[in-house]
């Protein structure tokens, strides 16, 4: 099991956009780089992408709430 | 009816900028701020607090009727919306008039009529200002390339329906034109279900010099002079001036005399800026929008009339006629404004949320620093970067250049990356110096390599 941190303070965001799909989904295979949401900080959006390979195990964030620096934000298996 | 207790609906500088002014008229305030923003600066200097909702703004600056109703039970008489957020929002206008109270700014009907891009250039036309050359509304892709032998290349093609920059093609001769009429045609068709384009002018590198306006909302009308804002990095403007230099005195004047004459055509109520291109080859300028609202860079042009704008916006929404006449009003000296945001200018700028852990205001003749911070503030991530604006003033434009490039040296903001850096090297850079650039100068600039991080000694 690997956490996935948030690099920034910010709000933390599962979809590109709002209509949009979840960047991932639970069992989704993920690559290394791949981004798994976006973190909104002082009206930027940053992608946070996994650091490792793995399968995705959830959302640990909810969307569109705030999150710490630090703070996990997505589990991989 | 003077107001007696004013609701600030925004955050940051701006609302310990309104505050000071209405402090100055003797106005009881109360500072609106959401969960996140309980410690802000202008939440301790104002008469009393209210929280309108959590951090996100969406849920609290900017929810309409959470805002209004802390307003009204607060026994607010008038709301001041400053900049962003709800300030040119018309729904927000019509609901705090409905709810009894002043809202500071223009008529709900203004802010959607010059908020309307097509119809403030029917407005600005109708007054006789000068707009960029297009087609007379939309056109079929056919009929391109013949109305573009009127307008003179370049020319730029976009979707009659659309917004944004989505869609825009620039087409520099008839043959290009009818290579990618067809190609926007068909773009616009599946964006937007409207195959309706639009064709207009391209000036070619462009200055932004907007003029600032007051008005009563009787038809009385009077300019505060031009501010220059070329400077700009992704549309944020990060440098301003006034006056813009260079200008023929000619053009300056009818500049400011069509902005006077579009206000007083639309009945404008309060501060407002008309933004202009201007063209230098030509010595044209072009009316491009109307702002409904008093503008982040709206100190420059406190620091060569000597006049108070929020001060003014308050008294006439107060229900005061036009305190001024346009004799009255004089330009002296210029003034520059820098924006200093809590970014790292060195890593593309990306935003640096955290705690200020010390803090050096710079003070001295002709310097003025509009901000929100404190020793030990931590800034919140969730709204813009904005952490102040360093103001100078000069007897000349080369003479502000120097203190500001002497003024940026002595702040000290411990804890935060931000944009001084930047600044400095725009001071000390031969072409701003020269006032040679233009809106599409500075991405270049900074692409060509001209700031680079200080290397360790």
């Amino acid at each position: 099991m690997t956490d996935i941190l948030s690099p920034l303070p910010g709000t933390f965001y599962h979809k590109p956009s709002p209509d949009a799909a979840p960047f991932k989904a639970a069992g989704e295979a993920v690559a290394a780089e791949d981004t798994i949401g976006l973190i909104e900080v002082m009206k930027t959006f940053i992608e946070v992408k996994a650091e490792a390979a793995g399968t995705f195990a959830g959302y640990v964030a909810a969307d569109a709430t705030p999150v710490s620096a630090g703070e996990t934000l997505a589990k991989l298996d | 009816m003077a107001i007696r207790k004013l609701f600030i609906a925004n955050r940051g500088e701006i609302a310990v900028r309104i505050i000071r002014a209405a402090k100055s008229l003797g106005i009881e305030t109360v500072q609106a701020h959401s969960e996140a923003d309980a410690g802000m600066l202008a939440v301790q200097l104002a008469d009393g607090a209210v929280c309108v909702g959590p951090a996100q703004a969406s849920k609290s600056y900017l929810n309409i009727a959470a805002v209004v109703a802390a307003a009204k039970d607060a026994g607010c008489d008038a709301v001041h919306p400053g900049y962003g957020f709800l300030a040119e929002n018309a729904e927000f206008a019509r609901a705090v008039e409905a709810a009894g109270m002043v809202f500071v700014g223009p008529t709900a009907e203004t802010i959607d009529r010059m908020g309307d891009k097509v119809a403030a250039k029917i407005a600005a036309k109708a007054a006789g200002v000068p707009t960029v050359p297009g087609s007379d509304g939309r056109i079929e892709a056919a009929e391109a390339v013949a109305i573009a032998e009127g307008i003179g290349y370049p020319v730029m093609i976009k979707a009659a329906a659309g917004g944004g920059g989505r869609g825009i093609r620039i087409a520099t001769s008839a043959e290009e034109l009818a290579r990618l009429a067809p190609q926007a045609r068909a773009e616009a068709e599946a964006a937007f279900g409207d195959g309706g384009l639009y064709l207009e002018k391209v000036i070619l590198n462009p200055r932004h010099i907007e003029v600032q306006i007051l008005g009563d909302g009787t038809g009385a009308a009077v300019h505060c002079y031009e501010r220059e804002c070329s400077l700009q990095r992704r549309r944020q403007k990060v440098w301003e001036e006034a006056p813009a230099f260079g200008l023929p005195e000619a053009t300056r004047k009818a500049l400011c005399d069509s902005a006077v004459a579009l206000a007083q055509a639309v009945n404008y109520r309060g501060a407002g800026t008309i933004e202009y291109l201007y063209d230098g080859a030509a010595d044209r300028f072009y009316f491009i929008e109307m702002n409904t609202r008093i503008q982040v860079e709206h100190p420059v042009t406190e620091m060569v009339t000597g006049l108070d704008l929020v001060a003014l916006m308050l008294r006439i929404a107060g229900g005061e006629p036009l305190p001024l006449t346009q004799e009255q009003i004089t330009c002296t000296g210029h003034a520059i404004e820098v924006r200093l945001n809590a970014e790292d200018p060195f890593l593309q700028f990306l935003p640096f949320p955290g705690k200020v852990t010390a803090l050096t205001i710079p003070v001295g003749e002709g310097v003025r620093f509009d901000h929100f911070l404190y020793e030990g503030y931590q800034i919140p991530p969730f709204y813009d970067s904005l952490l102040g604006k360093l103001i100078v003033w000069a007897e000349d434009r080369a003479a502000a250049i120097d203190l500001m490039a002497d003024t940026l040296t002595g702040i000290e903001i411990g804890g935060l990356k931000t944009t001084i850096p930047l600044h400095l090297a725009l001071a000390a850079d031969a072409g701003v110096r020269a006032g040679d650039f233009h809106t599409q100068w500075l991405e270049p600039w900074l692409a060509a390599g001209n700031l680079t991080a200080p290397t360790a000694a």
